[in-house]
């Protein structure tokens, strides 16, 4: 089932988890994601060893979306 | 911003994006910053000596001077794989959990012996920790330190880390532009600087990029 996940001071948290069939719960992942990205997370897909993509909407398809917060030169 | 670029970069828009050519560079200019520390001091010990033999002790400080300020700048490239000093985390292991998810077999074992985790990419092989970032080129027999981090105080450990995996997965020379390169030279200077667990990660690192 797809996740919607954000890496915080638990370690991890689920926002949400959806189908591709279930249009209320993909719009309800959907509200979440926006939420996020509002306040300044990154939003990452992994796609196994060595790539992840950076979205600015919420892949249906996708197995699992990370959201990070932004790095910087320390 | 090119498609696919890291978003980070919009921060940092002065800068010249990373690339192969750029880093080797960076390494060249490394390596004379370091020759000119090192030879006036060598120069000016052998000449003290070589006028008068009792001005030994001003020559043996010049001499000093030639090594330790190599030394410190290879330290300072050590300290970005470091990790952050503190007590243990209460959801580290969640953190790990993720982290592990994200890596390979044998990245993971190497990641959960070593604190580093590591990564082939385009430029090179990197070696990703809470607070910074190694990269291994030219064939093992160059190190670039990289200065970088998450800007959350309460992160566990592994997260800090997962962080910066995905930054350097969307885009690889975004992430070496956004980091701040802290030193560039030869791996043997560094290795010392680290943890013996690290050093393995080091060794595991160059023997990938040779």
């Amino acid at each position: 089932m797809p996740r919607l996940i954000r890496m915080d001071p638990t370690g991890h948290s689920t926002l949400a988890e959806w189908t591709v069939d279930d249009d209320t719960a993909y719009a309800e992942a959907v509200a979440a994601f926006r939420r996020e990205i509002r306040i300044g997370h990154i939003a990452t897909v992994p796609e196994g060893p060595g790539k992840a993509t950076h979205v600015r909407e919420l892949p249906r398809g996708a197995a699992l979306v990370i959201l990070r917060r932004p790095i910087a030169g320390g | 911003m090119e498609a696919g670029s890291l978003p980070e970069l919009a921060g940092v828009p002065w800068r010249e994006r990373a690339s192969p050519a750029l880093l080797a560079r960076r390494g060249r200019l490394w390596t004379a910053y370091t020759v000119a520390h090192v030879v006036p001091f060598v120069c000016v010990a052998a000449l003290l000596v070589a006028l008068e033999p009792l001005s030994a002790p001003v020559a043996l400080a010049a001499l000093a001077h030639a090594w330790i300020i190599p030394e410190l700048y290879a330290f300072r490239g050590a300290n970005t794989a470091k990790p952050r000093r503190g007590p243990a985390h209460a959801a580290e292991p969640v953190a790990q959990g993720l982290l592990g998810d994200l890596l390979g077999h044998h990245e993971r074992a190497l990641q959960r012996e070593t604190g580093l985790a590591l990564e082939r990419g385009a430029l090179g092989v990197w070696l990703v920790g809470q607070q910074g970032a190694l990269l291994v080129t030219a064939g093992g027999r160059r190190i670039h330190c990289f200065c970088v981090r998450v800007a959350e105080p309460d992160l566990p450990p592994s997260d800090r880390t997962a962080h910066l995996l995905l930054a350097l997965r969307e885009d690889e020379q975004g992430f070496a532009t956004v980091a701040n390169h802290a030193f560039s030279g030869a791996p043997w200077r560094v290795r010392r600087r680290l943890p013996s667990a690290m050093r393995r990660a080091l060794d595991a690192a160059r023997a990938r990029a040779s």
